[in-house]
């Protein structure tokens, strides 16, 4: 257990490294960098002088400690456009951010988790037949083209839900205004239904898929034709003994799906104007604003491998078998 | 199948093993027939593909406009409007007055081309690398290994723009990216594979007749890993497309002037408000169904190689 702990750190250490690594090379790969920090009507010595105050005119060694250096410190450098540190913008938006994947992830699982094994203990009915057709076209539609047919049904044609914005929860919360938050709150899900429901089907449907295939696999299993031939009850034996290895998968994926989720919801805020990384991303990217796309996508990846490591250690926790095996090969 | 090769078989052995396999391959063609038939969507998705697949090719021959052409009268036209010169808008035109069903039928082209582009890519620096690490295992094998944990460890999308905002626009540029994003997944199957090959007695009997290394690896286990691979880059240029198109949203994908799916999806944005709705509808519904077909087609692929796991789900 320790030994597994040990070792997991480590190995999150060696990704932050690589992280940082790629980040530095991305800048790197087209050539001199330093003209994507000037204008295109630069004269050579403006350019010879930006290349020396961004430090380019280095050895590539001095460059990359200089640039994790500056990292450790949370030094991401000017945003071009904002002409403000970049760390601080992306800072701003980040609590948008997370209320979106947040509300995404709680959606997808909470509805994959009925919805699989509906399926999976109705086999080959048309339930079944429902919910893996659901499944299969929910892994099909692009993210944002969802956004955008709910924006054209939802929002223009029934007007049920507001098609952009967002109302704050977590910025209070974490200002200590918990009366504004609360008071806030039902206003802020219900901007989020449908960027939510835009970001989240993806793995809604996988989650599904993979609820179904697993529960069908355990219910095969000997342990559960044991407490079938025991006299259980079926519901029983459906909760209390396949379910609780069933979804044992799922909680596998929770930190990957965290990841997909944040790739979803950079391109879903930008259909919704929705504030937060992803559409701060979005207009970094066309002012070619480096610095800016740096700091948030950094920061994004920061967050994921501490996410990716939190759930791991906790499924070790979870899953007795992992503690006797002293963690994952 | 006929993974035991013909291992030191005389002339008349290889014919009747050639008779032998040819008949297997034609029973093997009917059973992928007969699954496929009895599955009823794969054919349905086949049948789209190979219409996708003819558009990009045949698109600029049949496509009623020059992709590019605007017309300013027309701007924002009704499908089925009829222009001045006889010419008729079937799925409607843009802001700029272009035609959606001739750009349409240009965008299959880029995301059909980098769809498979990508795999190819992937494909190849995965099997390469998945093949060295099972067969070679040592420190090759960790090597090979920690640098697919890295970067899986990194949300894949995030890697692309950032890779992609310097290197700018260009189908080649993001063929690249995409590509290297899938190696990862080709590589631990691979390795998987290779490392429960490498004892087998054929490649035993391979090493023992003095075969080279590298035909050992190339020409008798890679052969037989094969078939699984191609479950993978079914879903694969699946989730490519779906990446190609969001990233031509996000306007990091080719060049403005070629038309792609997902720069249409972004370009619709604007006129979304004002219930154009044809030029968001359209294009969506060709990746939905592009996307949907590679999907069946895999789920169809993975049915006919393994049927026990269709037995189980």
């Amino acid at each position: 257990m320790g030994a597994y702990v040990l070792r997991r750190l480590i190995q999150s250490v060696v990704v932050v490294i690589g992280v940082t690594l790629v980040s530095f090379l991305a800048l790197q790969i087209g050539g001199d960098p330093t003209y994507l920090f000037v204008s295109e009507r630069a004269s050579l010595e403006e350019i010879e002088a930006a290349r020396r105050a961004l430090g380019f005119d280095r050895p590539l060694h001095v460059q990359y400690l200089s640039f994790v250096g500056d990292l450790v410190r949370g030094d991401f450098g000017q945003s071009l456009s904002y002409r403000q540190p970049a760390m601080g913008i992306v800072l701003e938006a980040l609590p948008a951010t997370i209320e979106l994947t947040l509300f995404s992830m709680l959606m997808a699982l909470s509805l994959a988790i009925p919805l699989g094994v509906l399926a999976a203990i109705n086999r080959g009915t048309a339930w079944d037949g429902s919910v893996t057709t659901f499944a299969m076209l929910g892994q099909s539609i692009p993210n944002f083209w969802l956004g955008i047919m709910m924006i054209l049904v939802f929002g223009l044609y029934l007007r049920w839900f507001p098609i952009s914005g967002h109302v704050p929860f977590l910025t209070p919360l974490i200002a200590g205004d918990v009366g504004t938050a609360f008071g806030n709150l039902p206003r802020t899900l219900f901007h989020l239904v449908l960027p939510g429901l835009a970001v989240g089907t993806y793995s809604l449907a996988r989650n599904t898929r993979l609820v179904r295939s697993s529960l069908l696999e355990v219910l095969e299993e000997d342990y559960v034709r044991t407490a079938r031939s025991k006299g259980l009850p079926e519901k029983r034996v459906l909760f209390h003994h396949a379910l609780r290895n069933a979804w044992l998968p799922v909680v596998t994926v929770i930190g990957l799906e965290f990841g997909f989720l944040l790739g979803g919801v950079v391109v879903v805020e930008t259909v919704f104007s929705y504030p937060g990384i992803g559409r701060l991303l979005f207009a970094a990217i066309n002012q070619r604003d480096i610095p800016l796309v740096q700091a948030g996508v950094i920061l994004l990846a920061g967050i994921f491998i501490i996410l990716n490591l939190l759930v791991d250690l906790i499924y070790v926790r979870l899953d007795p078998r992992m503690k006797l095996a002293g963690g994952r090969g | 199948m006929s993974e035991h090769g013909g291992v030191g078989a005389g002339p008349r052995t290889d014919a009747l093993l050639a008779a032998s396999r040819e008949s297997d391959f034609r029973r093997e063609l009917r059973r992928a027939a007969r699954v496929m038939v009895d599955a009823r969507w794969p054919v349905f998705a086949v049948i789209f593909l190979f219409l996708t697949a003819l558009a990009a090719i045949f698109g600029p021959l049949v496509a009623p406009f020059d992709p590019n052409r605007q017309n300013l009268v027309l701007r924002l036209a009704d499908p089925m409007t009829t222009g001045p010169d006889g010419g008729v808008f079937w799925l409607g035109s843009d802001a700029l007055g272009r035609d959606v069903l001739t750009r349409l039928l240009y965008g299959a082209r880029i995301s059909l081309t980098v769809g498979i582009a990508a795999i190819s890519v992937g494909g190849t620096i995965g099997i390469i690398a998945g093949l060295m690490a099972g067969y070679f295992g040592g420190w090759v094998d960790d090597v090979v290994m920690r640098l697919g944990d890295i970067q899986l460890a990194f949300p894949f999308i995030l890697l692309a723009i950032m890779f992609l905002v310097v290197l700018g626009a260009g189908v080649w540029n993001l063929v690249l990216v995409l590509g290297i994003g899938q190696w990862v997944t080709y590589a631990r199957i691979v390795r998987a594979d290779t490392l429960s090959l490498r004892e087998k007695e054929f490649v035993e009997a391979a090493r023992a007749l003095g075969d080279s290394t590298p035909s050992i690896i190339f020409r008798t286990i890679l052969p037989n890993i094969l078939a699984p691979l191609t479950v993978i880059a079914s879903f694969n240029v699946a989730s490519v497309i779906l990446s190609e198109a969001a990233l031509s949203f996000l306007g990091l994908g080719v060049p403005p002037s070629v038309p792609t799916w997902g720069s249409m999806l972004a370009e619709s944005r604007d006129t979304l408000v004002a219930n154009k709705w044809w030029l968001a509808v359209f294009p969506g519904v060709a990746i939905m169904l592009t996307v949907l077909s590679f999907n069946i087609l895999g789920d169809w692929l993975r049915d006919f190689l393994d049927p026990r796991l269709r037995e189980r789900t």
